[in-house]
């Protein structure tokens, strides 16, 4: 095991795929100069061992800042081909492709009677909480959630991240990969051999017997601590991390609300429409007879995202929010 | 027509019949909408045959192609068989998509179509993408994308045109211009040329002033292959042409928006008619062989009908296949 940012570890995760494959590009903007830290060694430029150097500019592509195109090239290229991995770096930029994404990605496969293999990686940064304004917090995944024939993951941890990463490369569908900027410097025990995730497969991050906390992208560690807090106050929490949003384990979330009868969900995406809004339904629908309180969902208001950090750090699930809910349905 | 070419006579021979079998398929699908076997509408090819056949034979085996909305022609042109084409119209299990993407979503990946778009302009940069992986697996293989002239006034078509430039991949860029977007005249929407905006992206523009030629297709776009093959990278085509019929089968439009002598005009440029002169007045075909060429094609014709109407409608079921590529779980999506 090796200890690994959760940056480090998508980078690592792209080294592997591109070593494995001679069909896997990376495409976007400023990978070539490694900006983000993703396509290197290190963040120094031009390292000895860096991806131009490993793997050529015809495999490491700078693109235009053309949204639309390059992600409708990346498709067309997925279609008869190759299996790139496209990095959009902020999560807004998403929209400017957005019909490249609905109309073509989700689409192709399906309304051409399943003639089309589309191995495409779309990977994209949350940037919350980090006072950049309302042009570049957003954390648009359930979004596209809301489109069949794309696949949605959001990792928590640089385990995870590198894991659902080659699974993502390998997978012969759209995957949209959603990062968690405030988690890309966290650290994790990372095995040092390859390995791969498998989707719609949650990961429980800390099991317990009366609350089941659904974490989700950043919430996840907040979840994890309030978890502990509550521990202090006597109320064991169960913490889950569906990981994948398309497809979704629903069958751990069902599994562990029917054992504790008490479900918060916790997540940074807006409330309405949110993942947390389509677990609260499933549960509704499937859990009913077990559940002993209503649920409660801890998320980001419907509201843009202000500037100012004494605005925006009260937008999105905390600790001690996320503590609040789970005392609430634990009737503390 | 001037001097040509010396191409086969059997390839000359095969651009006429896929000529004639876009405008009796599209005739027969129009008299389908007419009576009810085709559900909603067809956008036809008729009139702009030419431009499409000319475009389509001029490329290779392993070529990629991507098409519009009027998208019945580019898969004929690629050499589609007509039967599971017709069958997709009418919605059969047989259908070339499995019946579930219909006139404006026909695709045959066994010919290099990778899929005709209901969204004006959606699938050009899917041909940049196919230009990109023949570029990076090294094949010698190019990519085409049709679009009309109201296409070439989305954003996407110059995201693509700059991405292909800068990067020299193998793709051309046709824009079928056939003078108007539905009832909205291009020169009333469009500043400049077209095929002048190729220029400010460093590559060739050419425009056939006579799209209704054949051959004068099939030659800017066998040069445009050429290079783009070469590595010398895209190429804008601007074809003008002349849709002979309404926007899509069954759209009454009051406005009489075509002006009469200019419609006149046009369908006096009959690319199957002048092809066929051609043809003849070359001494590369009797008229005996031609009737018998065009009656073949006819029956060919009736047969793919035939095959649709008879073929068995698709499984309910299929309706929750196709979407991933791998097996989910039902209960997820309904």
């Amino acid at each position: 095991m090796s200890v690994m940012t959760y940056i480090g570890a998508i980078g690592a995760a792209q080294r592997e795929a591109m070593q494995a494959d001679p069909r896997v590009i990376i495409i976007g903007e400023d990978v070539e100069a490694n900006v983000y830290g993703t396509t290197g060694e290190s963040k120094q430029r031009a390292e000895s061992g860096d991806f131009v150097q490993a793997f050529g500019k015809m495999r490491i592509r700078n693109t235009p800042i053309s949204e639309e195109a390059m992600v409708g090239a990346a498709i067309g290229a997925a279609m008869t081909g190759l299996r790139p991995i496209v990095d959009l770096s902020y999560s807004s930029f998403l929209y400017m492709a957005m019909d490249q994404f609905v109309n073509q990605a989700a689409k192709n496969r399906y309304m051409f009677g399943g003639q089309s293999r589309i191995p495409v990686v779309f990977r994209s940064a949350m940037f919350y909480g980090l006072n950049t304004g309302a042009h570049h917090s957003d954390r648009p995944y359930s979004m596209f959630m809301t489109i069949p024939g794309l696949k949605i993951l959001t990792p928590a941890s640089a385990a995870d991240a590198k894991g659902l990463m080659r699974s993502a490369v390998e997978s012969d569908d759209p995957v949209l990969i959603f990062e968690a900027v405030p988690l890309w410097g966290q650290k994790e025990e990372v095995p040092d051999e390859e390995y791969r995730i498998p989707f719609g497969k949650a990961r429980i991050r800390r099991e317990g017997t009366d609350v089941t906390v659904v974490g989700i992208s950043g919430s996840v560690p907040l979840a994890l601590q309030a978890a502990e807090t509550m521990a202090e106050r006597g109320v064991s929490c169960e913490v889950i991390d569906p990981r994948t949003l398309v497809p979704l384990d629903s069958a751990a979330i069902l599994e562990s609300v029917k054992k504790t009868g008490r479900l918060v969900i916790a997540e940074p995406a807006h409330r309405t429409c949110g993942a947390a809004a389509e677990i609260s339904a499933l549960m509704a629908e499937r859990a009913f007879p077990w559940l002993k309180a209503p649920i409660v969902r801890v998320t980001a208001a419907n509201m843009q995202i202000p500037f100012s950090p004494v605005l925006e750090r009260q937008m999105y699930p905390t600790r001690d929010k996320i503590a609040d809910a789970i005392a609430k349905v634990a009737g503390h | 027509m001037t001097s040509r070419p010396n191409l086969p006579t059997e390839t000359l021979l095969e651009m006429q019949r896929r000529m004639l079998r876009i405008r009796l398929f599209d005739e027969r699908a129009s008299k389908m909408v007419k009576r009810g076997y085709i559900p909603g509408t067809v956008h036809t090819s008729i009139g702009q045959e030419a431009q499409v056949v000319g475009a389509c034979m001029a490329l290779q085996p392993g070529d990629h192609m991507t098409g519009n909305h009027r998208s019945h022609g580019h898969p004929i042109g690629m050499g589609s068989p007509l039967g599971p084409l017709m069958a997709e119209l009418v919605g059969k299990a047989t259908g070339v998509c499995k019946g579930k993407g219909g006139s404006l979503h026909l695709a045959d990946y066994a010919v290099g179509s990778l899929g005709e778009s209901g969204i004006t302009g959606s699938s050009i940069p899917i041909a940049v993408g196919a230009g990109l992986s023949a570029q990076v697996l090294g094949e010698k293989r190019v990519a085409i994308c049709f679009f009309g002239d109201g296409a070439a006034n989305q954003g996407v078509l110059y995201e693509s045109m700059n991405l292909a430039s800068a990067w020299k991949l193998p793709v051309i860029f046709l824009c079928e211009n056939n003078h108007y977007a539905l009832s909205t005249p291009a020169h009333t929407v469009t500043g400049g040329r077209i095929v002048d905006r190729a220029a400010g992206f460093g590559m060739p523009g050419v425009r056939v002033e006579n799209g209704q030629e054949v051959l004068d297709v099939y030659e800017a776009v066998s040069e445009a292959a050429a290079r783009a093959r070469r590595g010398d990278g895209p190429t804008l085509v601007e074809v003008m042409t002349y849709r002979f019929r309404e926007h899509s089968e069954g759209l009454r439009i009051n406005v009489d928006y075509r002006d009469a002598a200019e419609r006149d005009l046009w369908l006096a440029r009959d690319p199957i008619k002048l092809f066929r002169a051609h043809l003849t007045e070359m001494g590369r075909a009797g008229e005996a062989e031609m009737d018998a060429l065009e009656a073949a094609i006819a029956q060919e014709v009736e047969d793919c009908a035939t095959f649709a109407i008879e073929s068995p409608d698709p499984e309910e079921s299929v309706a929750f296949q196709d979407l991933y590529s791998d097996h989910y779980e039902l209960e997820d999506v309904l």
